[in-house]
Order: structure tokens, then sequence, then C-alpha cells
């Protein structure tokens, strides 16, 4: 589809490339919201992407609609962005992750509701280069994305209470990993000792939209072992 | 001792504000900051100082708070009973609190949120660029009795000023413009959303507010899902059992319900004040209506200085001028000037 641009509330723009969540969308999504953070636009406060669209918040009194909307077309006439390279300063990041037994107790179900086994489930999450397709909902929660087309399966409708912090969830071909203990109808299927959101360090936000990311399985007690490790064990290196 | 503000005691909402973190959308982080940003440039201009620094948010209900010296001290957002040694504080105004005098602050007697401003600031460590409290992102926590809170070097000034506040603690008309998904709505719904009176949910927080429907709830047709997009402070959800829920200060980054309209920043002060059971109405404006609306309002907020007069006081109480500080600043004549 054509990106479709709107203002959203008083004091934003939304720029919308899809109607549903797909690859090319949140790729045209990070690309241009790369571009308007480059471009510089006079009165533009921030921006940020969600699955399929960018937004971004501006001062209406310092730059009027219309004219924020001309800057906004031009931008986007500039070139086909669901084929834009993504951004640059990307990471890939391999997570160890305990999947089943009381790390993941949700694990059997979920494999059972994609129809495949408990080990297999495992392996096919760990075999995918997951996208932090967007971050949101708590302080440094990556929604990623996408796993094979068996993981389409719903939320549940109970929510499970408490989900430790992180915390690996799966639902609708998406996986979450939670910076805090959270109630979620999203299907706790492993464990990583991540912590996502550390707001007294100079990274208070450990992961980016737009990174990568694989999750290597470990044994339970493996966790322990990165308790004092705010990275949770996990590697990071720079995409080219 | 270094200068600082005691909290003796506290009601169960009181916490450190000031404008938010702004920048962290990205990161899913909210901005927060103050429920009633207004309170805050009222309190600034009435201390003469910068709108930014932080204060201290009283939601519903007040506390006990002692200076450790002689403190420049202003009273805005809902109007509270303030008392200092038994006499009341005029609210909307500025006082001079001497040290170690308890300053007894009541619950609201209008509003939701009052606010305590010092000269200088609360001077409290800085996290990801703000000092205020975002309770969902675990950032600060409300303050318990005992919590001593250092505050920031004060330029000093004129005190026993008062300040006309824009009236906005009993709900009102609040003006909306359409939001992302507006137009999905039935126009006999908008037409309706428009012409009902709401009533302020007795559940709210800093998160935001419910409002209660007279009639049916809203919604859109069956079978129409949304996805999870940006959403700010201001904006009106729809929530599963048709109620409208305004977004405030602390609430989420992404969401799925669908927006019917959004809230103008000038009138989100007029939400967060509602207290429960209070009516409210919304009228929707065009964009260019909206801009002219948010000037006016900047341009308000901008010449509040200006609006500064000499508190007038009850001789008969007026026992020790000194000691309110209404010498100092107020009788150079100078004291209503921006």
């Amino acid at each position: 589809m054509e990106p479709i641009l709107k203002p959203a509330g008083f004091d934003g723009y939304l720029v919308t490339f899809g109607d549903g969540l797909s690859e090319a969308a949140n790729r045209a999504a990070l690309a241009f919201r790369d571009a308007v953070e480059a471009a510089g636009i006079a009165g533009v406060e921030e921006s940020a992407t969600s699955l399929v669209s960018t937004y971004l918040r501006f001062d209406p009194l310092r730059i009027g609609h219309g004219e924020m909307r001309v800057a906004l077309e031009r931008l986007l006439g500039e070139q086909d962005w669901y084929a834009a390279p993504l951004p640059s300063g990307r990471r890939l990041w391999r997570i160890p992750a305990a999947f089943g037994g009381a790390a993941g107790p949700q694990l059997a179900e979920a494999a059972e509701a994609a129809g495949i086994g408990e080990a297999a489930a495992a392996e096919m999450i760990c075999a995918t280069r997951l996208r932090v397709q967007t971050i949101g909902f708590a302080p440094g929660m990556p929604y990623l994305g996408v796993l094979p087309e068996a993981w389409d399966i719903p939320r549940l409708t109970d929510i499970t209470a408490a989900v430790p912090a992180g915390g690996l969830c799966v639902a609708i071909r998406q996986l979450v990993l939670f910076p805090n203990t959270t109630p979620t109808g999203w299907r706790h299927v492993a464990q990583t000792a991540m912590r996502l959101f550390q707001p007294d360090t100079e990274t208070p936000f450990l992961l980016r939209p737009g990174d990568e990311v694989e999750f290597c399985a470990v044994a339970p007690d493996a966790l322990a072992a990165f308790a004092g490790d705010p990275r949770g064990g996990a590697s990071c290196e720079a995409l080219g | 001792m270094s200068r600082a503000l005691t909290v003796i005691r506290a009601g169960p909402g009181v916490t450190v504000q000031d404008l938010g973190r702004p920048g962290n959308l990205a990161f899913g982080l909210s901005r927060g900051g103050a429920a009633d940003r207004l309170a805050l440039a009222e309190g600034a201009a009435l201390l003469g100082q910068d709108p930014g620094l932080a204060v201290l948010e009283l939601a519903g209900a007040g506390g006990v708070f002692e200076a450790s010296e002689e403190m420049r001290i202003a009273l805005t957002g809902a109007p509270m009973r303030a008392t200092l040694d038994g006499r009341r504080l005029a609210w909307h105004a500025s006082h001079l609190l001497p040290a170690g005098a308890p300053l007894t602050i009541g619950p609201a007697e209008a509003g939701v949120y009052g606010y305590l401003s010092i000269g200088g600031g609360l001077d409290t460590p800085a996290r990801l660029g703000s000092r205020s409290t975002h309770l969902v992102a675990g950032l600060g926590a409300p303050l318990a009795g005992g919590t001593t809170l250092p505050a920031g070097p004060d330029a000093g000034g004129p005190v026993g000023l008062q300040i006309p506040a824009e009236p906005r603690f009993e709900g009102g008309t609040i003006r909306v413009v359409a939001s992302l998904q507006t137009h999905l709505f039935e126009a006999a719904d908008i037409a309706r959303f428009e012409a009902e009176t709401f009533h302020r949910g007795m559940r709210g927080n800093r998160m935001g507010v419910r409002m209660e429907p007279e009639g049916a709830g809203f919604g859109l047709s069956q079978g129409l899902t949304i996805l999870s997009e940006a959403i700010v402070p201001g904006d009106i959800q729809i929530t599963g059992d048709g109620a409208p829920y305004v977004l405030l200060a602390e609430c989420g980054t992404t969401g799925g319900y669908p927006r019917i309209g959004s809230v103008l920043p000038a009138d989100l002060p007029r939400v967060a004040q509602a207290p429960p059971g209070a009516a409210l109405r919304f009228r929707f404006v065009g964009l260019e209506e909206a801009v002219k609306i948010s000037r006016v309002a900047a341009a308000e907020q901008n010449a509040l200085a200006s609006k500064r007069t000499a508190l007038l006081r009850d001789p008969r109480e007026m026992r020790d001028l000194l000691g309110y500080g209404l010498i100092s600043g107020v009788t150079d004549g100078r004291a209503g000037e921006p």
C-alpha cells in the first residue's frame, strides 16, 4: 500500500506504511523515522516507530500543520521506503534463554497451539533471526518478529498474573521480552536474564528499534551465572 | 545541614514532579511529569523562576512539610486547606515558610492535584534527564513521611503574592481535535459524543481518567481491529465497555483502542483536575482553531507573572510582618512587574 500521512492529535503526525504487520512496512517505518531524525525539520520534538508507522510530535506554534505536512510529503517522495535499507547503527544480540519447565511454563501449550513438539518449538524460535520491530508498552520492552507462520497463535483470554522480568512470551508470530514483572495474555515460553531497562546507567535501554536478536537455548541453571550481568549473558555485535 | 524540605507526613499520592522526560517515546517511556502542567507555570510565575524546576505534586491529599531554613513557597493547582502555625494560607499564592514551622496541607477542596513549589525547586537527583516520579516505569515512588528532599539554590524574590488561577477544578467543556480513528465512528455517535454530559469516573490516576457516559457507550462497528500505534496524553480511547478514557501524563506509549478524539494540551489540566463525579462535555474544534487556542494559552502562560498582585491580609493576622516576608519584596512597588 501507499504510505498514509495523517494528523495524530493536536501536535503529532503519523505516517502509516501498512494496515497489517509486515516486514516491509516495519522496515519502511524504521527507515523513515531515521530520515525524519536526520532531516532536522524545525519544530519536530520527538519521533518513534510503532510496528508499521512512524510517529512524530512537533510544536504547531512553531511550524504549522500544513507546512509540516508538506515537509513530510517531500521526505516521503524521496525514495521507496519499503525497499529502503534499515537504519545504520543496528546491533545483533545473541541472548541466552532457558526454554520450558519452570523457566517457560507455557512452552508446552504454546507448542501445541503451533502444532509442533516442545523441543521443536524451542528450536524453531532459536533458529529465527528476529528484529526489534518496535519498543513499547513498557520502557525498553521489545516486540520481536517475525516468527514462522506456525506461530500465528492467539493471545490468551485468561491473563497470566505475573511473568517475571526477562520472561520471553509468544503470540501472533511475535515475541515480547518483559523489562519488569508483568501480567500478560502472551504465553511464557522461556526465561532470560536480560535487564532491558536500567534507568541509572549510561544505556538505560538495552535494545533499540531495528536491532536483531537470536535466542540461544541454555539450561535453566545456566541463567544464574548471568545474574550480575545486566545484559544477561547476551553478546552484542554491530551489524554492517 | 543543607537546604532541604522534609516530608513529615504525606498523603498517598505525594510525588516529585517537573515537566517530565520527553524524547523517550521510541523506547517505550512516556513523557510523564506533572498532571497539571499549568500549575507548574503558575508556581514558577509566583516565585519568579523556571517552570521546569521540580515541585511536589499532591494527589488529592496533602501532608505536613517542614523547611530546614526559611524558604519561599508557592501553592498552586487544586486548592487545598493549607495552614502554618494554625493560620490559614491563601492558595494560588506565594508565602514565606519559616525554618522548622510545620506547613500542614489538607485534602483538596476542589480539583485533584495540588502543587507545592519551593524557591530554587527540589534538587533530587535527575534520572533520564528529569526529577519527575514515573510510577508506571518504576522511576521514583510516592513519598513517605520522614523523607528529606534537597532544595536547589533560590535566587530570592518577593512573596505574599497571589495569582488569578484559571478555573479548571470542576470539569467543564473540553476542546478536542480529531484523532486517528475519529472518522471511523458513525456521524451520529460523534454528534452524541459532543451532545452528552460525561461524569469523571471514580477511578483515575496519573495514567488517565475514565469518563462515564450517561447513555450507551461508544464504539466502532464490529470486526474493526486497530493495530497498536503511538498514544500520547490527551488521546481519548474508547475502551472495551464503550466508556471514553482520557490519557494523562503517565500513559503508555502505544495502544490499540480506537481513539475518538484528542484533548487540546491547553484543556488537559481541566481534565486532570476534574474530581470524581464532575460533569464534562467535549467539543470538536478544527486544527486551525486549535492552534489559535494554543497560542492564546501560551501567551497567557507567558503573562502569568504580570498578573501577580499583593495578597490582601486580615490585619488581625499580621502579627509578624517580617516573619511572613511581607516587607521584603512586595512593598518595593515593583512586585507586579513581570
